[in-house]
């Protein structure tokens, strides 16, 4: 079973025959014990801390299909070295490309994510609304069940932003109800986030965006080929395309689970220049839970077999394949648990 | 214009979908574990295969083991539920050396982990039965659009299966 690598300390990755080979190398430059990782059960790399490589390393790689996510000192995503493509579908490329260029299947799939996105938001809000009589969330659920149902009017990709991002400012608005007895919204921040909360949410969102980016490398889907998203520019805008429906279930569950059993709190972050950023510590403990969040499995009600919830991002793939080809309409992933 | 291999016969014995999509380079089979498994049978079941056996292309087909001295071509599978698809995978192969001037041959499907093995023929009645079929293949994979999906029951061990067979269901 392949599964994800996540590197936090300084060192040296190698190869070592056919094995991966991590000497760590503390802040003296003295190494330390290496570790070997056998090729056949690596998935991804995802490289928080300082790594030495070389070319022989990379090609490597790339020939394993094994993709690099770099992240920097405050955490943000930097980018990927990613292996050649291996899946390539001609058909498969024209008819992503067809359904790009006419504008209205492509503003056809794009309310598509906006709704899957929404319907995952509403869920995880309902969640809490049941579980906790004090929290009212009852305003936030409406009004985005309102904005939800003025999808379809959306006429074209900018308007739909604008109603995308609506949606998702009143789900934040909400986050207070949930964790403000610990944490503080205090709006939405980015680039860099000004507070926790929002330094987890940047940081939760990047982890699932490389996560579905890695996924669609195993399809044959093209990565900068996107509908709700621009296309090409500075990203692989399509993982951020299905990224959209899966942050809430992937990322905002697991924020709320973490604050609320007090695995996270307030002294595990720093204030920088650079915005709020987890501490080493934490940050694994996030990661770690992440992971394990991906790797857990429900009872799939169309295929009727336990699946993963990593698997779920392929199926989605393979939704939005069949709608390119035709063959059935696509409809977002929707929680319904 | 399609090349018609062995494989693409096999599929199309079993699933005109699984013919369209492999043709169309939309493949699954790098997910699946008993694709996998096949691939290590191929490999390691039979480590003291003579030296004579050769692997051929005729016309882009491969044939993997062809023992030219005795003129059988060997195919070997993992199990026999495909029994059909897997004899007109043979008389393609049959077909195929027939047509590069090679009289005579005949086919061997072993089935290492049931122990057991079948041979196949080529009678000349087969033969525009064969070229009925590889007309029909290039028929459906020139088809603009993907031909629909089988029975359930018949594709829980398929590569494709999580494609075919995952939607929304509604609440």
């Amino acid at each position: 079973m392949k599964q994800p690598k996540y590197l936090f300390n300084a060192g040296r990755m190698s190869r070592k025959d056919n094995t991966l080979k991590f000497t760590p190398v503390d802040e003296a430059g003295i190494e330390g014990q290496p570790r070997y990782l056998p090729i056949e059960q690596v998935g991804d790399l995802y490289v928080f801390g300082s790594l030495d490589a070389n070319s022989a390393l990379y090609n490597f790689l790339g020939q394993e299909g094994i993709a690099v996510h770099f992240f920097n000192y405050y955490e943000h995503y930097t980018g990927s070295f990613m292996p050649r493509e291996y899946l390539l579908a001609g058909k498969m490329q024209v008819d992503q490309t067809k359904h790009y260029m006419a504008a209205k299947k492509r503003i056809e799939i794009a309310r598509r994510f906006v709704e899957g996105a929404a319907n995952n938001i509403l869920r995880v809000l309902k969640y809490y609304d049941n579980r906790d009589k004090a929290k009212d969330l009852t305003e936030a659920i409406c009004l985005i069940e309102r904005l939800l149902a003025s999808v379809p009017m959306a006429v074209d990709v900018p308007m739909l932003m604008g109603i995308e991002g609506n949606i998702r400012q009143t789900y934040y608005g909400a986050f207070d109800a949930i964790v403000g007895q610990t944490f503080c919204m205090d709006g939405r921040s980015k680039r860099p986030p000004q507070n926790e909360l929002n330094a987890l949410i940047s940081f939760g969102n990047m982890l699932c965006y490389t996560a579905c980016l890695s996924t669609i490398y195993h399809t044959q889907l093209n990565p900068t080929i996107s509908f709700l998203h621009e296309p090409g520019a500075r990203r692989y805008s399509l993982a951020l395309d299905l990224s959209e429906v899966f942050k809430p279930i992937l990322v905002d569950r697991l924020i709320f689970r973490m604050i609320n059993k007090r695995q996270l709190q307030p002294s595990d972050f720093r204030s920088e220049v650079g915005g709020c950023v987890l501490k080493d510590a934490a940050r694994k403990r996030f990661v770690q839970g992440f992971d394990e969040q991906l790797k857990e499995t429900i009872k799939h009600r169309a295929l009727g077999r336990s699946v993963s919830y990593r698997h779920l991002v392929k199926l989605e793939c393979y939704k939005l394949q069949k709608h390119l080809l035709g063959l059935e309409e696509y409809r977002p992933f929707k929680a319904w648990w | 214009m399609q090349t018609v291999t062995g494989s693409l016969i096999g599929m199309y014995h079993i699933c005109k979908r699984e013919l369209w999509l492999h043709a169309n380079h939309i493949r699954m089979e790098h997910n699946s574990e008993l694709v996998a498994e096949g691939k290590q049978l191929h490999e390691h079941a039979y480590p003291q295969r003579a030296e004579r056996y050769r692997e051929i292309i005729l016309d882009g087909s491969k044939i993997d083991f062809y023992d030219p001295y005795d003129k059988v071509v060997h195919e070997m599978k993992k199990s026999d539920k495909m029994e059909h698809s897997h004899v007109a995978q043979v008389q393609f192969y049959l077909y195929l050396l027939r047509k590069n001037g090679v009289e005579g041959a005949t086919g061997l499907l072993e089935y290492p982990k049931l122990r057991q093995t079948q041979t196949v023929q080529l009678t000349n009645d087969d033969v525009p039965v064969v070229e009925g079929w590889i007309r029909d293949i290039k028929r459906i994979v020139d088809r603009e659009q993907c031909p629909g999906r089988i029975a359930k029951s018949k594709c829980r061990s398929c590569s494709y299966f999580d494609f075919c067979y995952v939607e929304e269901i509604n609440e």
